[in-house]
């Protein structure tokens, strides 16, 4: 018992040497809380998880990490959450395009540049998937079947006004194929839809499609990027991510990337941020967060500072762009 | 016999000492948070979930699954004991064991909830287990459509069977499904009955209702009454164990009936809130005296909680299969599974297959091992029934507070649940029945969803929900239910009730 009271107070003052000789670095003194816009079991969900899990593995941080899922409203009940939590500099934001999309769309009052940015972490890609019970090999033979198609052709998508609906849009404004866009609450609903039958296609994230994928219910068309994924360890028996064509490829210019970036609520010191890009910049150098981007094929991009800010300011232009010409924004 | 080596080579993979610590150890913790109102599996399985990130797959889901039948052994302690459902599956339980327990017959109640959950999650099992290779078929049958037409034979089944005044229930049914209507509309992306209202983004909680609904008002009408909580302290003899046990062959209609529902339910995924309350209703309405429900009947008890169970349990099937869960834990069970690397999906059963067969024996053992540990424990957590009303109703109201705050860390949660509370005491007091208002409240949202997805899909032609067998079966069953007093009287088959 003396022996471990004996350590502890060894350790105490090795971590009271730690701080004195980092200056007047931050570092947190409560548990940190990850906020996640999104429900349980979705891809916000199990980044957030994955950085627990790095975080603890790796010994990166003290203090642990708890994931909190504001899900509500679409999402806006985590963004609404980080709004009111100015000053606290505990709970880091898992971000994605609905920092752009939700407040034009359901004129939520709330706006990314009220938050402090961390970092961006990763880019997620779209595909297009159909059924492989159908007999469409490549994205002209599947919208042209799309446009004489009576009844029209049900796309499936997360969420209304959101990516997968503007990525629709656009698909119908380049091909002249008309789909009737179902809104389902989850990437996941999408994908069993797709597979039952009751829709012809979806333009979900890789990993949402990854096991019907594998399992052979769901054939990939394309991906939304101007170039090719780049996993080429095969995930089919045939195929790799990196077989996918890009739809640019296919004639079909539609081009969608969505960020992953952590933020933190606004008014928080500059020591705090500082300790947090580290933090991140570390979570991204582990083999946890490698494996995890090459699952589920995300694209490994790291920013933060003005690289940041300004990735943020374009990203938000052209998404306010696509969004106003799809006529999704709110009155 | 594929599925039945299968299962044994799931035993071998459980029976170590460490897994069978980790089972008990789970299961206590299980118990403890579904005792606790609002607290409950999903927010106990996600609180302990980062406790697992260190163990292996296996070792991890075989503990957060035993917490996960903990807490549906827990949850009925209180809804028999305190009339406070743990979980939204348990308000049905309620409606008898309750008045049991104030009869005194508490012991008794407790027993039957806890063997039919028992019974329930056996059945259940022993379904997925033969069933698990096939079962992902079915369950892809199911577009907007079908969903639509599941939640319309709860709906249905209500009004239909329900033995309260109909204008009563639909009444409760539609402010129900009014409040479900609070917040953001996936299908148009708007919010809706918010009054620019940040904390009512997120629409009403069920949780947070139910707590309120049937805690508080409890409290409130108890005060009202007399000082002194109803209800008597419950001490499990071996003897009344035995009595129920005995009595059990008497019921196998009903346990039979709410476990095919149960599993029905499970799979579809209507889920076990419906399953407890349709195995509830249509008990009754199979029963030779069904104005005894209600009265502390002990059917009341095994109808709905072997349904649930049932439920609860075949839920993870097309978690496991398919990706989707059927409730709240799978749903954070299914989270689980991704961060420990494993990707639930038809795949799961053939390149995991040391997990998966572990899951599905560790369901075997989890419930046999649980069963013998509540009925052991209940003295000790109905001991509390003892300590003196003005001492017990703070720690209740503190005990629903947690709750109601816990579920999505919200204070105005906790507001939300007294004004609940004053809503329910009114209830209660005029009459109007509470279990369709929160049915419709939990169910509204996904059911209205599905009704607009299926609109959008056909152009808004209602044929559509007649479009194949199996979506007009149920929907034409729904509405055969709808107006069965009027249907039996007609065809004059029906008992008549208005003697």
């Amino acid at each position: 018992m003396l022996k471990l009271r004996g350590m502890a107070a060894l350790a105490a003052a090795s971590s009271l040497f730690v701080a004195a000789s980092a200056g007047a670095s931050w570092e947190p003194t409560k548990p940190v809380e990850i906020v996640v816009a999104a429900g349980a079991g979705g891809a916000s969900d199990q980044m957030a998880r994955m950085m627990q899990l790095a975080v603890q593995k790796n010994k990166l941080m003290k203090q642990p990490i708890v994931v909190s899922l504001k899900g509500g409203a679409s999402g806006g009940e985590a963004l609404m959450y980080m709004k009111s939590s100015a000053g606290d500099p505990n709970k880091v934001l898992i971000a994605y395009s609905l920092i752009y999309m939700l407040p034009l769309s359901a004129k939520i009052p709330f706006d990314w540049r009220e938050l402090t940015p961390v970092s961006v972490v990763a880019l997620d890609e779209f595909v297009l998937w159909t059924n492989a019970q159908l007999p469409y090999k490549t994205v002209k033979e599947f919208t042209d079947a799309a446009k004489g198609a009576n009844p029209p052709f049900k796309m499936g998508g997360t969420g209304s006004k959101r990516e997968d609906h503007v990525l629709t849009v656009f698909l119908e404004k380049k091909t002249g194929a008309k789909f009737v866009y179902l809104p389902f609450k989850s990437g996941g609903e999408a994908a069993t839809q797709l597979v039952g039958n009751h829709t012809q296609s979806n333009v979900n994230n890789p990993s949402e499609n990854l096991e019907v994928w594998r399992a052979g219910q769901v054939r990939p068309l394309c991906v939304f990027d101007k170039d090719r994924i780049q996993y080429k360890g095969k995930v089919t028996d045939t195929q790799s991510w990196n077989d996918i064509p890009t739809c640019k490829e296919q004639g079909v210019d539609v081009q969608y990337l969505m960020l992953r970036a952590m933020f933190l609520p606004g008014k928080v010191t500059p020591e705090q941020t500082a300790f947090y890009v580290e933090l991140f910049r570390k979570v991204t150098q582990t083999p946890e967060y490698k494996d995890y981007m090459e699952k589920q094929a995300l694209k490994p991009i790291f920013l933060t500072g003005k690289d940041m800010l300004k990735f943020l300011e374009e990203d938000d232009a052209l998404n306010k762009g696509l969004m106003t010409e799809a006529g999704f924004v709110a009155n | 016999m594929e599925a039945l080596e299968l299962l044994f080579f799931g035993f071998k993979v459980l029976l170590t000492w460490k897994i069978l610590a980790l089972m008990m150890v789970g299961l206590v913790l299980g118990i403890f948070v579904g005792v606790l109102p609002g607290l409950g599996g999903p927010n106990g399985v996600a609180i302990l979930l980062p406790l697992t990130f260190t163990m292996d797959p296996t070792s991890a889901i075989v503990m957060l699954s035993c917490i996960y039948w903990g807490a549906l052994f827990g949850g009925a302690i209180t809804s028999i004991l305190f009339n406070i459902p743990g979980e939204a599956w348990s308000v049905a339980t309620t409606f008898d064991g309750y008045p049991m327990a104030q009869q005194g017959r508490a012991a008794e109640a407790l027993t039957a909830a806890f063997t039919s959950s028992f019974i329930g999650s056996l059945v259940a099992v022993l379904l997925i287990t033969f069933l698990a290779p096939g079962i992902a078929s079915f369950a892809l049958r199911f577009g907007s459509p079908e969903f639509f037409a599941v939640y319309l034979l709860t709906f249905c089944s209500f009004v239909g069977l329900g033995r309260e005044e109909k204008h009563k229930t639909v009444i409760s049914m539609s402010l129900g499904l009014l409040l479900a209507g609070v917040g953001m509309d996936t299908v148009s992306s708007q919010l809706r009955m918010t009054f620019g209202w940040a904390e009512l983004y997120r629409g009403i909680n069920f949780l947070v209702a139910v707590i309120g609904l049937f805690g508080i008002s409890e409290i409130l009408v108890t005060m009202e009454e007399r000082l002194a909580l109803r209800g008597h302290a419950a001490s499990i003899s071996l003897r009344v164990v035995l009595g129920v046990w005995k009595d059990l062959p008497r019921y196998w209609v009903t346990l039979l009936r709410s476990s095919a529902i149960g599993c029905w339910l499970g799979i579809t995924p209507g889920g076990a809130i419906a399953a407890s309350f349709m195995g509830y209703n249509l008990a009754k309405r199979f029963s030779k005296d069904p104005e005894s429900f209600g009265k502390g009947r002990i059917e009341g008890v095994f109808a709905p909680e072997t349904a649930a169970h049932a439920s609860g349990t075949s839920a993870l099937l097309p978690m496991l299969a398919l990706g989707i869960p059927g409730s709240g834990t799978a749903a954070i069970l299914l989270g689980g599974l991704m961060v420990w690397g494993l990707n639930p999906g038809p795949l799961l059963f053939v390149d995991h297959k040391d997990f998966a067969w572990g899951l599905i024996a560790s369901m075997y053992l989890g419930n046999v091992v649980g069963l013998v540990m509540v009925l052991s424990t209940v003295p000790l957590f109905a001991s509390v029934l003892r300590v003196p009303f003005a001492a017990i109703a703070p720690m209740i109201v503190v005990s629903c507070a947690i709750g109601a705050f816990a579920i999505q860390n919200a204070m105005f949660d906790i507001w939300l649940m007294l004004l609940f509370g004053v809503v329910g005491y009114v209830f209660k007091k005029i009459g109007i029945p509470l279990a369709p208002f929160t049915l419709a409240l939990v169910l509204g949202n996904r059911a209205e969803d599905a009704f607009r997805l299926s609109m959008i899909g056909s152009g808004g032609d209602l044929r559509v929900f007649w479009s194949n067998g199996l979506v007009g079966t149920i929907t034409t069953l729904a509405l055969v239910l709808l107006f069965w007093p009027l249907l039996a009287r007609l065809l004059g088959i029906g008992r008549r009730r208005d003697r």
